[in-house]
């Protein structure tokens, strides 16, 4: 049999690690605001202490996300975070910047890492360079597509996470875009909040039926893509390549939203692995994603299908 | 921000090292006008691997003419290799990367390590220099760079002053900022929208600025429109442009400006001691795409500054003619980026842009006669007896003076400069010297 691929699954909150896990998510990808880069949820050391017992009580793994860009101030806060998230026992740690190597180096040794420079793992090489620096595993950017994803997974000699679900960012700014933009309105916003709760959406003047989410939060402005991605009607094609890790992002989506979703690519993830020949996609897996899905977002291949120039 | 923030780093010790001033050169004449007026260094782009798909860029025969060009100068050649990678591009890298560093190019720019590491092995011989497509912050970052055999770091945009002078503290390598030019709103590299939009790969050279596009923003209603005043909401009268049923709140009025993430141009000309001061070895100059008139414009000004500050800093005074040069070419308004604090909404840019600079590049001094006081004269842009020109240089050449006369070479009197190329005849009211150039207000 096949080596099964890890579901993961983002989670915002204790609530809805529980409600992922339930769901059958493999692996949960939490962390702390300040190191991390638009985490689904914010958790502090004992919620995730207890995500990490939780987990781990149903043979479930749990990773932190430190895929922030880390500045110098950062750096006094770094080692102390990523020695007590080793106590609590993560089983791995996301990383871009290479400040993280050095403190998970002096403060946990041994733990693993994932490379995950987001729109930037862009091809199988640099991913070796990161394994030979320590990283067991790459999270693909999700601007390639179908073909280069195949290409690449027997040339990595770490493991390969793709992106099957949810949105992606698409632009990132350290600047407050949104309150610079309400300053110049010459109505600021009153009580700052700009964060991903409140619902902020652009409209490009020649794509009006295009919602892109725009929010702000400590490490500055982010916009996200006007679709979702859905692979789970071609996701045979990622499980016989041999990608280890699919991730649903869950960020700016409700809980139900995101167990239906789980549940869905846990059922046909679970099919494929059972009896690989006889796999087939079944249209009545989408019932419970499209039951929720947002109406104003569509769900697409993202760019699995897509040739880019330049 | 606006308004400049007094030298935070000039201590009692001033640094002994000149920095480099590294400028563009999106063709081999833009390389011999930026290196003539003044730049250490300047960067290029090759016909692989940069990030301006859309720049004439440097086949390998003329980086070999614009390396013997920079030499007598004492000038060196970087190449921008500094796009992120796909698999498709790893094949060729390590014959395009010999092939530079046979042409005699001193260093390359890289983003993506995959690059770096088939550099570091291959020719060693070739510097490699992190690109500011790393978004590189934090001085631990800067330092495993160090230890990957690089001696020198392009910062991200976003670092302060401050940041750069720790950094400097903690690790010896040498640090390139980016001073002057266009700005990328985003951390670069961090932004896919043009490959969101159009389906161009941005990290790969594709960009289409879509940070400069109009857009409008709204605010879902769903979560309840507590967020504004009912007056706002009253004004809110933008039509529903979605489909119909969804509720969306506008959170712009007719009368404003639309939303942008476009930023202002970059100009730290007025910051020069304090840059110095923090430790900066390389002057950054943006703009691969820009003309000849705007890089010898702007490397002639930042030449002057940085030289009268090393010269003697403890009586240094920036001279208002030098920004006023500036402005000649500038084609947006002007900030200090990071340096000093995070960009606000006064350095951004919501009204509509007027993008052209105020100055065209008319003619381009070939010879000069001392005895008659005649210039011979390539044209670059049309100009005519009794228009008002100003003649600049690298080496004090600065003065305005109405055209008189012009001739062609066969002496045929001309009413109009109008050929491009032509060469002219004119009598110059100062003496100028070859490579000066003309420039006329548009």
């Amino acid at each position: 049999m096949m080596n099964k691929p890890e579901l993961l699954a983002t989670a915002a909150s204790l609530e809805e690690a529980r409600a992922l896990l339930n769901a059958g998510a493999d692996a949960l990808l939490i962390g702390d605001d300040r190191f991390g880069m638009r985490l689904a949820g914010h958790f502090s050391l004992e919620e995730t202490a207890a995500v990490i017992e939780l987990a781990h009580g149903m043979g479930r793994k749990v990773y932190a996300g430190l895929g922030g860009l880390m500045s110098n101030r950062l750096l006094d806060e770094l080692p102390a975070y990523v020695k007590a998230i080793g106590e609590l026992g993560i089983d791995g740690i996301e990383f871009g910047d290479p400040a993280v190597l050095a403190a998970v180096k002096s403060e946990a040794p041994g733990m693993r890492l994932h490379w995950n420079a987001e729109m930037t793992s862009t091809n199988y090489f640099t991913a070796n360079y990161w394994g030979r620096k320590g990283a067991s595993r790459v999270v693909l950017a999700r601007e390639l597509n179908m073909d280069e994803i195949t290409e690449m997974v027997p040339l990595l000699e770490v493991e390969a996470q793709v992106q099957v679900h949810g949105m992606t960012n698409i632009y990132h700014s350290k600047r407050g875009l949104v309150a610079s933009y309400m300053a110049h309105q010459g109505r600021p916003v009153e009580d700052g909040n700009l964060g991903k709760e409140r619902g902020l959406f652009l409209i490009e003047a020649e794509r009006r039926d295009e919602k892109f989410p725009i929010y702000e939060d400590i490490n500055g402005t982010h916009i996200m893509s006007s679709d979702d991605i859905c692979i789970l009607e071609d996701l045979h094609i990622l499980l016989a390549a041999g990608v280890h890790s699919l991730k649903i992002e869950g960020l700016l989506k409700p809980i139900a939203y995101n167990v239906a979703v789980v549940k869905a690519y846990r059922h046909a993830v679970d099919l494929y692995a059972a009896d690989p020949q006889g796999y087939a996609f079944d249209e009545a897996w989408m019932d419970g994603i499209r039951a929720l899905q947002d109406p104003e977002r569509d769900l697409s291949f993202g760019f699995f299908y897509k040739e880019q120039v330049y | 921000m606006g308004t400049m923030t007094k030298p935070q780093f000039k201590g009692k010790r001033y640094r002994l090292d000149k920095p480099e001033l590294l400028a563009p050169a999106g063709n081999l004449e833009k390389l011999k006008f930026a290196v003539h007026y003044g730049a250490d260094a300047v960067y290029i782009g090759g016909q692989k691997y940069g990030l301006r798909s859309g720049a004439d860029n440097f086949s390998f025969e003329e980086m070999r003419e614009g390396v013997e060009f920079a030499k007598k100068y004492g000038a060196k050649v970087f190449v921008a290799t500094n796009i992120y990678a796909h698999n498709e591009d790893i094949a060729g890298i390590e014959e395009y990367l010999r092939n530079l560093y046979e042409a005699g190019i001193a260093a390359i720019i890289v983003a993506d390590p995959a690059i770096v590491d088939t550099a570091r092995r291959l020719v060693p011989g070739l510097e490699v220099h992190l690109s500011t497509q790393q978004s590189t912050l934090n001085w631990q970052a800067v330092s495993f760079w160090k230890e990957e055999g690089l001696p020198r770091v392009v910062l991200g945009r976003e670092t302060s002053l401050e940041e750069i002078a720790e950094i400097k503290q903690h690790v010896d390598i040498e640090i390139e900022s980016f001073i002057h030019g266009a700005m990328c709103s985003s951390y670069s590299g961090r932004c896919v929208l043009s490959n969101h939009f159009t389906d161009r790969d941005s990290n790969r050279g594709g960009c289409c600025q879509s940070c400069r596009w109009k857009y409008d923003l709204f605010q879902d209603d769903r979560p309840e429109g507590a967020w504004v005043s009912e007056e706002e909401q009253a004004e809110a009268t933008a039509p529903q442009r979605l489909q119909p049923g969804i509720t969306q709140l506008p959170l712009h009025q007719p009368q404003d400006n639309p939303f942008s993430m476009g930023s202002k141009d970059l100009c730290m000309l007025e910051s020069i001691p304090d840059l110095i001061e923090a430790g900066i070895d390389s002057f950054k100059i943006e703009g691969r795409m820009k003309s000849i008139h705007y890089v010898a414009t702007v490397v002639n000004a930042y030449r002057k500054a940085i030289d009268a500050y090393m010269a003697d800093p403890e009586h240094y005074e920036l001279k208002p003619e030098w920004l006023e040069e500036l402005q000649k070419a500038a084609n947006r308004p002007l900030n200090t980026g990071f340096f000093y604090d995070t960009p606000d909404h006064e350095d951004h840019i919501y009204e509509p842009e007027e993008k052209a600079a105020p100055y065209d590049f008319a003619g381009l001094v070939l010879e000069y006669d001392a005895e008659s006081g005649m210039a011979l004269i390539q044209q670059r842009n049309n100009f005519k007896p009794g228009q008002e020109v100003e003649f600049f240089g690298p080496d004090n050449t600065f003065f305005k003076q109405i055209v008189g006369e012009l001739w062609d070479e066969a002496g045929n009197q001309l009413d109009v400069a109008r050929h491009p190329l032509q060469r002219v005849r004119m009598k110059v009211d100062h003496p100028v010297a070859y490579f000066d150039m003309m420039r006329k207000r548009k």
